[in-house]
């Protein structure tokens, strides 16, 4: 029963408009990558989903947008919750996902099996909401790529060694290819697939 | 305008469809360029009115932007005071002409003269989101030479131009090349204003309502006129001044004013015009010494 509880809990007070809010600092951040966003909304997402993660949860995601959960959230009351606040179902397939909540820890060994569009529709891939250590803090990453002016320098803790081998793989598919936001706690930043890494 | 407006959401768009366009916002920002198919809906107005640019507007507005509206370069058109006024209604937001003060401007046809800053949102209402579709008017087709990078007969067209006319006779919608990948209309801007879209400050977000995509140029991307190495790409230049404000450099409008000729040119940027006499620019037709010149 402490599982279904969970499910219901949380959810925005004010849809309308906090999801406005999330929605245009995601824009901002989609435009601007690299750019640390953080949010003082609380979405009540259960454990060991994080605020932010949560909040773009219930921002984008509805019955149109398949998501795919990593063990520790499948294994939590996200199914439940995410379900029960957008709609949204979950699928065990990641080729078939619209998004992909990611708990901290966990990161995936490749992004190949993610949906990465079609040289065609290369809109019609899978979004990764990655929660990782911290943002501002821990390893430097030298960013470049539209939306930024020159280079972009931002730390990030708990990213997995090879991300950035990850990261380069799925640059070279351009235009198809997977766009990651990185969490931490109510903290965001975003990472289109055009951004370039170095380390 | 539909009656009832009032028990409509905010922004008049129902939350799905907000998602939903929100969605495609997202994906065309992350592949600069590229036309993201969207579910275009009904809106209160027809097609050509901008339906495209109105619901890109109405799906990222919140209720502390101030927002712009202008159909050429002005703000006091039918249809930049309809949406306006649609906006002030639907969504109770600030509304603007200056420029400098506006975090959305929805347009079609002119971008601002004023240097758009890190803050702002430009919205574009856009006709015909193809480039190629003058080319071959297959959507299967087109979105294959998209995907191929086939841009090939692109060049042969624009250099049949030259061809046969010295130059590339395009002056509205030139096609551009965005972060050196797709190829996207900037439909229906004068090519005097191409310049400004590349390594902008501000989101730069296309809406074609009838023909249902969505694209973007993210803030400081490349954004390059096409154009050949023995002809480069040129804009219009102006002989005249503004004959308001005295402005030089700027996009100018013909204005008649009679039956014997007589004609002047003036600011197609309405708003830029009016700061510049408010900061005491005069142009000839306004200049005090005129009548006695005369
Ligand atoms: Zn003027």
């Amino acid at each position: 029963m402490a599982v279904h509880a969970q499910a219901l809990a949380g959810g925005f007070t004010d849809p309308v408009f906090q999801s406005q809010t999330i929605f245009k600092t995601l824009m901002d951040g989609m435009a601007r990558p690299g750019t640390i966003s953080s949010t003082e909304l609380q979405a009540g997402q259960p454990e060991p989903l994080g605020n932010a993660a949560g909040a773009i949860a219930l921002t984008l995601c509805d019955h149109d947008t398949p998501v795919w959960l990593s063990n520790g959230l499948a294994k939590s009351a996200m199914p439940e919750w995410i379900g029960f606040h957008t709609g949204a179902p979950i699928t065990r397939e990641k080729a078939q996902s619209s998004f992909a909540f990611i708990e901290a820890g966990t990161a995936p060994s490749s992004f190949g099996l993610f949906a990465a569009g079609t040289q065609e529709y290369p809109d019609r891939s899978t979004t990764l909401i990655l929660e990782v250590a911290a943002l501002g803090d821990g390893e430097q990453l030298s960013l470049t790529g539209p939306g930024i002016l020159a280079t972009k320098t931002v730390a990030v803790a708990g990213l997995p060694d090879m991300f950035g081998r990850l990261w380069d793989d799925n640059r070279a598919l351009f235009p198809r290819g997977v766009d990651v936001i990185l969490t931490a706690g109510a903290q965001f930043l975003c990472l289109p697939r055009t951004t370039r890494i170095a380390g | 305008m539909s009656a009832d407006l009032a028990t409509y959401n905010f922004a008049y768009l129902d939350e799905q469809t907000k998602r939903m366009i929100r969605r495609a916002i997202l994906k065309a920002i992350a592949i600069p360029g590229y036309q993201v198919p969207f579910a275009s809906r009904e809106m209160p107005m027809p097609y050509g009115w901008g339906t495209g640019g109105v619901q890109v507007t109405a799906a990222i507005i919140g209720p502390d932007d101030v927002l712009k509206v202008i159909d050429q370069g002005a703000d006091d058109t039918t249809n930049a005071v309809s949406i306006r006024a649609f906006f002030q209604k639907v969504a109770s937001v600030a509304v603007t002409t200056h420029t400098k003060d506006a975090t959305i401007i929805q347009t079609r046809h002119r971008i601002p003269e004023q240097k758009l800053t890190e803050g702002q949102v430009l919205v574009y209402q856009v006709p015909i989101p193809e480039p190629l579709r003058f080319l071959e008017p297959r959507e299967t087709e087109t979105r294959k030479m998209h995907a191929l990078e086939e841009y090939g007969l692109m060049h042969v067209k624009l250099y049949e131009d030259i061809a046969h006319n010295g130059r590339i006779s395009k002056t509205y919608a030139y096609p551009v090349k965005v972060d050196g990948r797709y190829v996207m209309d900037p439909s229906p801007t004068p090519k005097f204003d191409n310049p400004k879209m590349h390594m902008s400050d501000a989101l730069q977000l296309f809406g074609a309502g009838r023909e249902k995509r969505i694209y973007a140029v993210p803030p400081h991307t490349e954004v390059v006129s096409l154009d050949f190495e023995d002809h480069p790409f040129e804009i219009q230049t102006f002989e005249q001044d503004c004959a308001l404000c005295g402005a030089h450099g700027v996009y100018l409008d013909e204005v008649v004013l009679d039956d014997q000729g007589g004609r002047m040119f003036v600011c197609s940027d309405t708003d830029h015009c009016e700061d510049r006499r408010d900061h005491g620019h005069v142009g000839e037709m306004l200049a005090p010494n005129k009548e006695a010149a005369e």
